[in-house]
């Protein structure tokens, strides 16, 4: 379970630039659920997530998950309870080195890394099995240099490293919103079954109204640092794109029908 | 004829050079081309390696033990360089440098242990009185004084200690770092301690070679390490030009590093017998240096050809 309490994040405060990207927002996530974060530019979506993540910190507020305080904790301590995948394709993978090591190293998060051998045998075979969920023929590649694979493929896979070692929390950051709309497609059609198959508490930023309401069990809507629609259950089933818009319109108290949210 | 016979004649010479600063060659690899980072405090902690191995085995210690203590020596550089640079959020660069600018007092004060003034730019050990593992004087003999096997083993196993070490879920770690620090800490890695890790290593095994060179050439001097960056640098990048086309196993990457040492020194022992001086011997290795890591710049810049991006891919 995710609990952020009243988290507030501003940057390059006292200046000119300053930003208030979030404003004491509280977001309670429950084991198993899966939410759609979408919002324009701006809105706050990537700071929380990042915030949630431990890029930084924040300037007040707590974030915990499981009951765990993680408001302090480093980044790549963090990561054991934490799956993640990026919206840059290049930023999810090490491009030098083979699919298994990748997947070596995703296996091993959290995890103490010691002089032991850093892939095993077994190992090899488990990663043959998982790749094969993918469908890209990715299991047949196991020591190709993930640089040489495409971006979708790339974001297939740093998918899969995210969730090979169940994570308590799986933060997707707009991770198909750099590929055509065909691969994307395909991307959030894995992410989906491996999200379903696992049960995982997930948390997915978009930029695409359809893509939110079509996916995951919770969609909160953020705009200018606050969260301002959050429905879930029934009531999202039934959403439609043009309610979502009335929705916001409504709650952002202005008429900027947001081409940037309905375009894309 | 004269000419070549005296390249022949020295020939030897530039093997064993070229091996010895390929150990150092390989410790610049792991911070250059693994770590990502470029590392100035090589230029330091050669000469510390030097003459931590010179002092302690004039004091009595069996040279082996003394070598030890230089890898820990230079060890211990890389992990202020590292510290300078993850816990003080100074670039790695500068990091370097301060190091190595630090390092030319405390190599001073290493050679002038026990001395009145406590301070000497220049420290000699003779082959004669102790058991010197590699000596210059030897290096064309024809029996197993010849310090080129000696050097062969240490370039062996130093390279056979890596590939294992690179290839643990520590190694892996490492590599990780350099490869992308985001996705490396998203898998829970600390990536500043992978850094000083890795400056840790590369150290050491400058270190090594600095306590060779000085064995080699039968003393430790304050300078001996000016420019040993570019050379080590200039050592990887022949390597890599030469040979990265046949050599894709890691060891083999290693090796490449080594071969290009030697084939360093043996360009140098060239030119020196065409009558360049020795004095401008730092010119031509920066040109060197520059124009080897110009060139692919300029390939890419200049002589990209977008279509032939996939072609090499392979399912």
């Amino acid at each position: 379970m995710l609990e952020v309490k009243q988290v507030s994040k501003t940057f390059n405060a006292g200046t000119v630039n300053e930003k208030q990207a979030l404003r004491e927002v509280s977001l309670t996530l429950q084991d198993g659920e899966f939410a759609t974060v979408i919002g324009g530019n701006g809105a706050g979506k990537s700071t929380l997530l990042n915030l949630v993540a431990g890029v930084f910190a924040p300037d007040s507020g707590t974030i915990s998950i499981g009951g765990r305080d993680l408001t302090h904790l480093p980044e790549h301590k963090r990561a054991q309870f934490i799956g993640r995948v990026f919206q840059d394709p290049m930023l999810g993978t090490a491009a030098t080195m083979q699919i298994e090591e990748n997947m070596a190293l995703a296996m091993r998060r959290g995890q103490r890394r010691s002089l032991r051998i850093g892939i095993t045998k077994a190992e090899r075979e488990q990663y043959r099995e998982v790749l094969k969920i993918l469908d890209l023929g990715l299991e047949d590649r196991l020591t190709s240099k993930v640089g040489l694979l495409s971006g979708g493929q790339r974001q297939a896979l740093t998918l899969l490293m995210a969730t090979l070692r169940k994570p308590d929390l799986l933060l997707l950051d707009e991770h198909t919103a750099a590929l055509d709309p065909k691969t994307a497609a395909k991307v959030l059609e894995a992410t989906e079954r491996i999200v379903q198959k696992d049960h995982l508490t997930t948390m997915m930023i978009t930029h695409n109204m359809k893509d939110a309401i079509q996916h995951g069990s919770r969609l909160i809507m953020m705009y200018n640092g606050r969260i301002v629609i959050d429905v879930s259950g029934e009531e999202k089933k039934r959403l439609t794109v043009p309610q979502l818009l009335e929705l916001f319109n409504k709650v952002s108290g202005s008429d900027e029908a947001d081409d940037k949210l309905l375009l894309s | 004829m004269d000419f070549i016979f005296g390249l022949l004649k020295a020939m030897p010479g530039s093997v064993a050079q070229g091996l010895i600063w390929g150990i150092m060659a390989i410790g610049v690899y792991v911070t250059y081309k693994i770590l990502d980072l470029a590392d100035l405090t090589v230029d330091g902690s050669l000469c510390t390696g030097a003459a931590v191995c010179v002092l302690l085995t004039l004091n009595g210690c069996p040279v082996p033990l003394a070598m030890l203590c230089s890898v820990l020596a230079g060890m211990a550089a890389g992990l202020i360089t590292g510290l300078l640079h993850t816990a003080c959020g100074i670039p790695a660069i500068l990091a370097g440098i301060l190091t190595q600018l630090a390092l030319y007092s405390i190599n001073l004060r290493i050679m002038g242990w026990g001395t009145d003034n406590g301070s000497k730019a220049n420290l000699p050990i003779s082959v004669d009185k102790y058991g010197l593992l590699v000596s210059s004087r030897y290096v064309r003999a024809l029996d197993s004084s010849n310090p080129i096997w000696v050097l062969v083993i240490f370039v062996i196993a130093v390279i056979a200690l890596l590939y294992w070490f690179f290839g643990t879920e520590l190694g892996s770690a490492l590599r990780a770092t350099g490869a992308n620090g985001n996705m490396a800490r998203a898998q829970g890695i600390n990536t500043n301690f992978t850094k000083v890790l890795g400056l840790m290593v590369s150290n050491g095994l400058v270190a090594l070679s600095g306590a060779l060179v000085a064995q080699y050439q039968g003393f430790s001097d304050v300078n001996m390490g000016r420019g040993a960056i570019v050379i080590g640098l200039a050592a990887v990048i022949i390597g890599q030009v030469l040979l990265s086309r046949v050599f894709h196993n890691f060891a083999l990457k290693l090796l490449a590093a080594v071969i290009g040492a030697i084939i360093y020194y043996v360009v140098i022992q060239f030119v020196l017998r065409l009558g360049l001086s020795t004095d401008d011997l730092k010119l031509l290795t920066a040109l060197v240096v520059a124009v080897f890591l110009a060139v692919p710049y300029w390939k890419s810049q200049y002589f990209s050809h977008p279509g032939r991006k996939g072609g090499s891919v392979h399912a």
